[in-house]
């Protein structure tokens, strides 16, 4: 019988038959279909997806006509910033890479950031960052966005003024461990606040609140409430949120928003509180399983964010880089396994952007 | 990775119009295909071409909106961004700045 190579979610290649990629294919979307609460992949989806996995090409690309908007995470940092951030070290400036974004790299939108991408090592160089967005606008022409993380981790200790609740819970003490994360929570909204009325003053388009959530559902609080706070105080200041993970962790368990108990909700619901907050553009994201194969994860993130598309009424630029989106674990990813992802979601699911 | 998505599936960015589109993203909050039937209108041209290399490099030279090749004299910047609020009918938080700048 016929075997096809596709990759395995670390990144090597495993041979499967076109029966057990198909199987793999319905699996991966019936798991997100079970944990999501949504619609499984229809069967057409399916095959679709299946002519992907079963073409041999190095490359595949979407139908002419089909191409959407890209937006990014990290920014600037890809070039200049070490392996750790899966950047190449390479001794150039922040606004020379910008350039090579727009000019060169055939990027629709650019991004820049502080190389500890988060709001709360901003805050106090913000004058710095203001004054390269402001060289940054006067020699580039695509709509430059501002990144960085609401990284709540960072604000407790030892590297922050909170008692960790990591600490706190397994001595068990729950009241201070809430109290704790929501103490946190409103210390990076205001951060955030800071950092991106300063940024928008000084003429930024966007601000892109990467990595909501990664600290649980008090993280994912602090991006919703300063995107409100923002909208409401620079209204033109475009926001796009992007999410850590497919599911809010409840670290603190009993955080609302509009009414809404955050811990647990799938990108269908998260991007329901982003539209609430007023964020422009919704980043969801769906984590690959390493231990299954990548036509399985395409499948269940496709299923997942296919269910966001329909349930939003913003642009949904969903996030396919390394770990997410179907792409295998791998900080140097292979073209074969990116390519087929990125048709999958624009294709299929139907994305606005990536 | 962003290099293989916009070879993959991209607009382009300046090398068409993709950067156009995102604007219409960020500014009005427009899902892909009203982006681009928006730019597509206001530049009279067709949803396809906005990611046509051979269409848009003209388009964007008459319009003085920047093209990605490094041309004496072609608007960059500040000035290319002056055009494409006028040309899209949006704000753009810079080119708005630059305006309240110039009449103080």
């Amino acid at each position: 019988m016929s075997t096809y190579k596709v990759r395995a979610g670390d990144g090597r290649f495993i041979s499967m038959t076109a029966d057990e990629i198909r199987r793999d294919l319905i699996e991966g979307s019936e798991d997100a279909a079970d944990r999501g609460g949504i619609p499984p992949l229809e069967e057409n989806e399916i095959d679709r997806l299946l002519d992907l996995f079963l073409d041999q090409a190095g490359v595949v690309g979407v139908q002419i006509g089909n191409q959407v908007v890209s937006t990014q995470d990290g920014g600037d940092h890809r070039i200049n910033a070490d392996a750790g951030s899966c950047g190449l070290a390479l001794a150039i400036g922040r606004i020379q890479e910008l350039h090579l974004h727009e000019r060169a790299f055939g990027q629709d939108t650019i991004e820049l950031g502080h190389i500890d991408y988060s709001y709360k090592a901003v805050r106090p160089i913000v004058a710095q960052e203001q004054s390269y967005v402001e060289h940054a606008l006067l020699t580039t022409t695509s709509p430059l966005m501002y990144g960085a993380m609401p990284n709540l981790g960072l604000y407790y200790a030892p590297d922050g003024p909170y008692a960790n609740p990591s600490d706190l819970l397994p001595a068990g003490k729950v009241k201070e461990a809430l109290a704790a994360q929501e103490e946190a929570s409103l210390h990076a909204q205001r951060d955030i606040v800071y950092v991106g009325t300063r940024l928008a003053d000084s003429g930024l388009d966007a601000m892109n609140l990467d990595t909501s959530g990664s600290a649980g559902d008090a993280d994912f609080l602090a991006s919703l409430n300063a995107a409100e706070e923002l909208k409401a105080k620079r209204p033109d200041l475009g926001i796009e949120m992007g999410m850590a993970s497919e599911f809010v962790l409840g670290m603190h368990g009993r955080l609302s928003y509009k009414g809404e108990r955050l811990a647990g909700m799938y990108p269908h619901d998260q991007v329901r509180m982003a539209e609430a907050a007023g964020v422009d553009v919704f980043g969801p994201v769906v984590n690959t399983n390493t231990r299954r194969s990548t036509p399985w994860n395409v499948a269940r993130a496709v299923c997942f964010v296919k269910a966001c598309v329909q349930a939003a009424n913003i642009p949904i630029h969903a996030n396919v880089g390394m770990g997410v989106g179907g792409i295998p674990v791998l900080d140097t990813p292979s073209l074969d396994a990116v390519s087929r992802a990125s048709v999958a979601m624009v294709e299929i699911a139907r994305v606005d952007g990536l | 990775m962003p290099i293989a998505h916009s070879v993959v599936s991209g607009m382009g960015g300046m090398r068409t119009a993709g950067d156009l589109v995102a604007r219409m993203q960020f500014t009005q909050k427009m899902r892909i295909s009203e982006a681009k039937a928006y730019v597509a209108n206001k530049l009279k041209v067709s949803a396809q071409d906005l990611s046509d290399v051979a269409v848009m490099r003209e388009v964007r030279e008459e319009l003085g909106f920047g093209v990605v090749l490094g041309i004496p004299g072609d608007p960059k910047g500040m000035e290319a961004k002056a055009r494409i609020a006028e040309v899209l009918d949006i704000r753009i938080n810079c080119v708005e700045r630059l305006k309240r700048r110039g009449r103080a």
